[in-house]
């Protein structure tokens, strides 16, 4: 076990390391509150939606389908399926906990496993150590909340120029996490254009163009990760 | 009925939890499925590109601006995949864009 001295050393270095990532969080998290004003959400709405899910892609969907009036079961699908890669990412993850480590800490750095916060604590030496992940967690997700609530109440303050070019940072970032894997792997290449492709192309199919956004989603992602999977499996482990 | 956006968050936030912090307490085995784990593999990739594109036509006050803001976020993605470096060029490329159109 740490010593206590020793813990506070580790979550110091968190919240070091953490730092970048808020900066960055709270610009993102910006773009996502001119969508989620766009869907009439209140600030502190949108801080409560940002504190609790840290999700960006999740978020945006959530978002859309609140502009949308959906229902809660196809928001439950959406969920589902926008965030489905932290799934893969708790997977790898699960592998690199302390057999022993408590039922809480899991839980609770469980609920934070974004992208980046995925990186840092995959990146560790050996195990996870829960008051790194606390550190590294801190900084972020308050930042992802703040920059949320400060885009539903200042977007209105910005020329519309400006919130146009805000709009697509969210996409740049989506980019950043796709087209860098497409680059080393074949498959996730085809995957990446058949999505874009066939997503351009559900608009102009006349029964599937009149799905909303978010089970369109769903469609195409079940439908093009199943041919992917039968097409190239992954190699066994 | 009215929907509630408390009720919107809190479904959404359920789903995320679940997502995230089940396999970290229950999957305490890699998962055998060759085809589960091909497809799990692939989904993000997916939902991501479907999400991307065209959407991001319709996100910028010009069409043309959201497409410029796709090719210059996938060529900075080639060449750098940083996170932040990437979604700033995409922002840069529509606010110039814009200012000309």
């Amino acid at each position: 076990m740490e010593k206590p001295g020793s813990r506070m050393r580790l979550f110091a270095q968190g919240v070091r390391d953490g730092i970048p990532i808020a900066l960055g969080y709270f610009a993102v998290a910006f773009s996502l509150g001119i969508a989620a004003r766009n869907a009439g959400l209140m600030p502190m709405e949108g801080f409560l939606a940002s504190f609790l899910c840290s999700a960006s892609a999740g978020e945006h969907a959530l978002f859309t389908l609140i502009a949308a009036g959906a229902g809660y079961m196809e928001t439950a699908l959406v969920s589902l399926v926008t965030n489905a890669r932290y799934f893969l990412m708790s997977c790898a993850l699960s592998q690199k906990f302390a057999p022993e480590t408590p039922l809480l800490h899991r839980v609770l750095i469980g609920t934070k496993v974004t992208d980046e916060l995925f990186g840092l604590n995959i990146a560790r030496p050996r195990t996870v150590q829960p008051a790194y992940s606390y550190g590294a967690m801190l900084l972020p997700v308050l930042f992802w909340a703040a920059g949320t609530a400060s885009g539903i109440r200042m977007g209105t303050l910005l020329s519309p120029r400006i919130v146009s070019a805000l709009s697509v940072a969210l996409y740049g970032m989506f980019l950043a996490v796709i087209i860098p894997p497409a680059r080393k792997s074949a498959p996730i290449a085809v995957c990446v254009a058949a999505g874009f492709l066939f997503s351009l192309a559900a608009q102009a199919v006349p029964l599937i163009a009149g799905l909303s956004e978010g089970t369109r989603t769903i469609l195409l992602t079940v439908g093009i990760a199943s041919a992917a999977a039968l097409l190239f499996p992954v190699k066994e482990a | 009925m009215e929907h509630s956006k408390i009720v919107y968050i809190l479904v959404a936030f359920s789903v995320i939890c679940l997502i995230r912090v089940l396999p970290l307490t229950l999957i305490r085995r890699p998962i055998r499925s060759r085809f589960l784990r091909s497809f799990l593999y692939y989904v993000p990739y997916v939902t991501l590109a479907v999400m991307t594109f065209p959407a991001i036509l319709r996100a910028t006050n010009s069409p043309l601006a959201g497409a410029a803001a796709l090719v210059a976020g996938i060529l900075a993605a080639l060449w750098k995949g940083n996170l932040m470096l990437v979604a700033g060029i995409c922002c840069t490329v529509v606010l110039v864009l814009e200012s000309f159109l």
